[in-house]
């Protein structure tokens, strides 16, 4: 009896927590989307009283551009896909106290990697895209490693590291391209990949693929990895507190290499089944692939969490899937940027907020 | 005798707790009234009601018969009420002077008049008896004359009622003493004075009348003169504590720490630990005393392989530990309760099972493989919960949500749990209340009893009489003299912790400062 007791309060109080964490990421999705309902009233020239008819417009069209048919719901789960990589890479420095602004720049070197290694004929399917992803996961883990390492035992700002280095990825992405036998001479792309390298696809004409399975699978295994295990209790220990990790004996150097080339590697091989599933050749890069930067922002509405990660890359991913189904409607596509910047402001000002009041709560603690 | 102050029916809720039940207290005019109480009983949320750092949820406050709303600091300063934190809030570059205008800088046209703020200041500080000099710069003057400038800088803005949190922590014995003679002439003066304390030595000598909070009410004010030691532990804790740490004659076994010559720098790569020597026996306690800030925090470091030593020799239990990891330090078998708990010994947002296992995390059976075992990690900490009598309402709870002497208790709980030939405890009843300090010191007696060798660092002179087997007093980062407890007395160690040696008469104490 007592024991279904306790059971059934322990139920409550995980239901609790976890209401109580969801509640500031939901708040902000809602104050998003209730300021973006005025853009839309402006485009669409409504007056004031027809608010909740141009509510109706933006979920309908968010609706039906993200998941209206077949189509476009292989679109957006293709851009799903993607986001959840980058999305709990980051999730993994944030965890560890790291902020990888890297990811971009790992990305694309798990792309090129994963070209490279996919045109190598004469492979067995299985064999042949597992090489692919292993090529990723290590050029991204080593990208990801050296500005932790330089961290770790130079001190050298993780940011101002990983910053430099996406440009730096981006130029020796362009150089392998377009200058080594890898890229196909005057079309500035490599080759497309080897049948054998291909992921498979749900239809044929969408890039949606199987390696969707393959980001939730990695997003719940760094779940486990953080939580359930001695790698997870020292990344995160490093991360809230490294003077007390390091008396507890954890080297704090050593994890945040870890965590840094965990991170890379992950956006290594989100890279990799990019270019495995969907785009099946890496053309030279303009900028950098926009998949790191709104990576950030889905760890940062998940709390850094890997398994909400895959919540909040579908919301992102839908969000962008359906910019086009928007314009096409006398939307701005641009109102899709605003929904997610102001997600982000409000999900920020959640970590400012706790910031200021446990300051405060210190502070009144310590005259104790 | 006029009321200065009057707080009635004072109660303030904090989310799950209520630290003040509806709290009566008052305070005479010139007099000196301490508010008695062990840590989270309540005693400083009241006094930051008081001075406008918490608004309460209900009751009324009256300065001088008038009934007052204190939103903040500056209203509470207006009507002449000052506080000393326990933690100092000045700036280290600027002189004393301009540390006590800040603020409320006299001013000549747009210059700030430092010739009137100097004289005023030196004024205020000869009135008193202070003696501090105000064009000295804080960084350069000691622990005891800040605590000084801080009661200046409330004096200078008019108070006549001052809240001094904890003063004597940071204090040595002799500093404690010209304490004691300031806040006398303060009460010459007509000026009410708060203590906030839980140092029932103190209370006996310093005060008019006790307030005593437990558990956020009041059990009882007291005039000082008519109880005693016993019935204010009583009253604190609620039941009769043992303030004498019992223990039997030590039994000495082997060598288990021995070091030779040993240097270290401090942060700013000053030499802070000079050529120390010292062998620690086991089945004993040696404590370390010393005035904070001699050396002792960067030693216990770089015993324990949180600081690079310079040059030297660590050896323990037979194994060369000089320069290495925390982890391998660890390994030989050496347990250590940090000074600082809530930035070493915790993690603070880590769950208590989680801060359980720190250090041994990857011992089996707590974990196998890269795997933990949490479920054994559970019942590790729910052991060291049950056995250490930490109150909490699970193993669940973060960290942070403890009471200070729960969590020092956890640290206790874990460091002894790891069986250690050598446990290293620096301070490890700082902030705690009358019970657990009691109980922290029987487990630290224990400990010796069972063979271990303790190293005690401790601030508080009256922890290492308590406990020390022998004492050794660190000064300018040496250790200047090792004498056993049966030859040392208060007043031996004051003259070594000041640097003074004791072939002189103690009578020449008087220059050493």
């Amino acid at each position: 009896m007592s024991k279904l007791e306790e059971k059934n309060n322990e139920f409550i109080n995980i239901a609790r927590n976890t209401l109580k964490t969801l509640a500031f990421p939901l708040f902000s999705i809602v104050i998003s989307i209730f300021v973006a309902v005025f853009f839309v009233m402006w485009a669409k020239g409504y007056s004031i009283f027809q608010y909740f008819s141009a509510l109706g417009d933006l979920f309908g069209l968010i609706f039906k551009g993200g998941f209206g048919n077949t189509r476009v719901t292989f679109v957006t789960l293709s851009e799903v896909t993607p986001l959840i990589f980058t999305g709990v890479a980051n999730a993994v420095a944030f965890k560890c106290g790291l902020f990888n602004i890297g990811v971009a720049g790992q990305f694309i070197l798990g792309m090129v990697a994963a070209a490279i290694v996919g045109t190598v004929p004469g492979l067995n399917p299985i064999i042949h895209t597992i090489l692919m992803i292993l090529a990723g996961f290590i050029a991204g883990g080593i990208w990801g490693a050296i500005p932790g390492y330089l961290k770790a035992k130079v001190g050298t700002h993780e940011v101002i590291n990983t910053i430099m280095m996406n440009y730096i990825s981006m130029a020796l992405a362009n150089f392998i391209i377009l200058r080594t036998a890898f890229g196909v001479a005057g079309k500035s792309s490599t080759p497309d990949i080897q049948k054998s390298a291909q992921l498979h696809r749900f239809v044929t004409g969408s890039g949606a693929n199987i390696s969707i399975f393959l980001a939730i699978v990695v997003a719940i295994f760094i779940f486990w990895l953080l939580w359930k295990t001695i790698v997870g209790y020292e990344i995160r220990a490093v991360g809230i507190n490294p003077h007390a990790a390091e008396y507890g004996g954890i080297n704090i150097a050593k994890n945040i290499i870890l965590a840094m080339a965990l991170s890379g590697a992950i956006a290594g091989v989100g890279g990799a089944t990019h270019v495995a599933g969907v785009l099946h050749n890496v053309k030279d890069f303009m900028s950098l692939p926009s998949y790191g930067f709104d990576g950030i922002a889905v760890a940062l509405l998940a709390k850094s969490n890997p398994i909400g990660c895959i919540a909040s890359a579908l919301l992102f991913g839908t969000l962008n899937s359906s910019s086009r189904t928007l314009q096409l409607n006398g939307i701005p596509k641009e109102i899709v940027y605003l929904i997610q910047a102001i997600i982000i402001i409000f999900v920020a000002t959640d970590y400012i907020v706790k910031y200021f009041s446990e300051k405060k709560k210190k502070g009144a603690f310590t005259n104790e | 005798m006029e009321k200065v102050i009057e707080m009635k029916g004072i109660t303030k809720i904090f989310p799950g707790t209520v630290a003040n039940d509806n709290v009566n207290f008052e305070l005479l005019k010139g007099e000196t009234h301490v508010l008695l109480g062990e840590n989270g009983a309540g005693k400083t949320t009241l006094m930051n009601i008081l001075y406008g750092l918490y608004k309460q949820e209900k009751g009324e406050i009256y300065v001088s018969g008038n009934l007052v709303n204190i939103s903040t600091p500056n209203d509470a300063i207006k009507l002449g009420i000052g506080m000393v934190h326990q933690h100092f809030m000045l700036v280290h570059n600027f002189t004393v002077a301009q540390n006590i205008i800040l603020g409320i800088e006299p001013k000549k046209g747009f210059k700030i008049d430092m010739d009137k703020a100097n004289r005023e200041v030196k004024e205020i500080s000869e009135k008193y008896g202070f003696a501090i000099e105000p064009t000295a710069v804080i960084e350069d003057i000691s622990v005891g004359q800040q605590q000084r400038v801080e009661i200046l800088k409330a004096l200078y803005r008019g108070a006549e009622i001052l809240i001094l949190d904890e003063p004597t922590a940071v204090l040595t014995p002799k500093e404690i003493k010209e304490l004691e003679t300031i806040i006398r002439n303060l009460e010459k003066e007509g000026k009410s004075v708060i203590l906030i304390t839980h140092k029932l030595k103190e209370v006996m000598s310093m005060s008019d009348r006790v307030t005593i909070i437990r558990r956020g009410a009041v059990t009882g004010t007291v005039k000082t003169k008519e109880t005693s030691i016993d019935e204010l532990a009583q009253l604190m804790v609620g039941r009769k504590v043992n303030l004498t740490v019992e223990k039997n004659p030590s039994v000495i076994r082997g060598e288990i720490l021995k070091i030779e010559n040993l240097c270290a720098n401090d942060q700013r790569g000053l030499p802070a630990v000079n050529n120390l020597n010292l062998t620690v026996y086991g089945g004993e306690i040696l404590g370390i005393a010393g005035i904070d800030g001699n050396g002792q925090s960067e030693f216990v470091e770089v015993l324990t392989g949180l600081r690079k030593p310079k040059s030297g020799k660590i050896t323990i239990n037979d194994k060369n530990t000089y320069g290495k990891s925390p982890r391998y330090i660890m390994s030989v078998g050496v347990g250590h309760i940090p000074e600082d708990r809530q930035k070493r010994g915790l993690i603070l947002t880590y769950s208590l099972f989680e801060n359980s296992v720190l250090g041994i995390h990857k011992k089996n059976p707590f974990s196998k493989g890269i795997v933990m075992n949490y479920k054994e990690v559970r019942k590790h900490c729910d052991e060291l919960i049950r056995e250490f009598d930490i109150r909490t309402p699970s193993g669940d709870v973060t960290a942070e949500s403890l009471s200070g002497g729960n969590q020092q208790k956890l640290i206790v709980a874990r460091e002894i749990s790891k069986d250690p030939e050598l446990l290293i405890a620096a301070q490890p009843t700082r902030g705690l209340d009358v019970g657990a300090i009691e109980y922290i010191h029987k487990r630290l007696v224990e400990e010796r009893d069972n063979g271990r060798a303790v190293l005690l660092v401790s601030l508080e002179l009256d922890e290492i009489l308590a406990l020390s087997d022998r004492i050794a007093v660190m000064y300018d980062g040496k250790i200047v003299d090792i004498l056993k407890r049966e030859d040392a007395t208060e007043q031996k160690l004051g003259v070594l912790m000041a640097g003074g040696t004791l072939q002189q008469t103690p009578k020449g104490v008087k220059d050493n400062e």
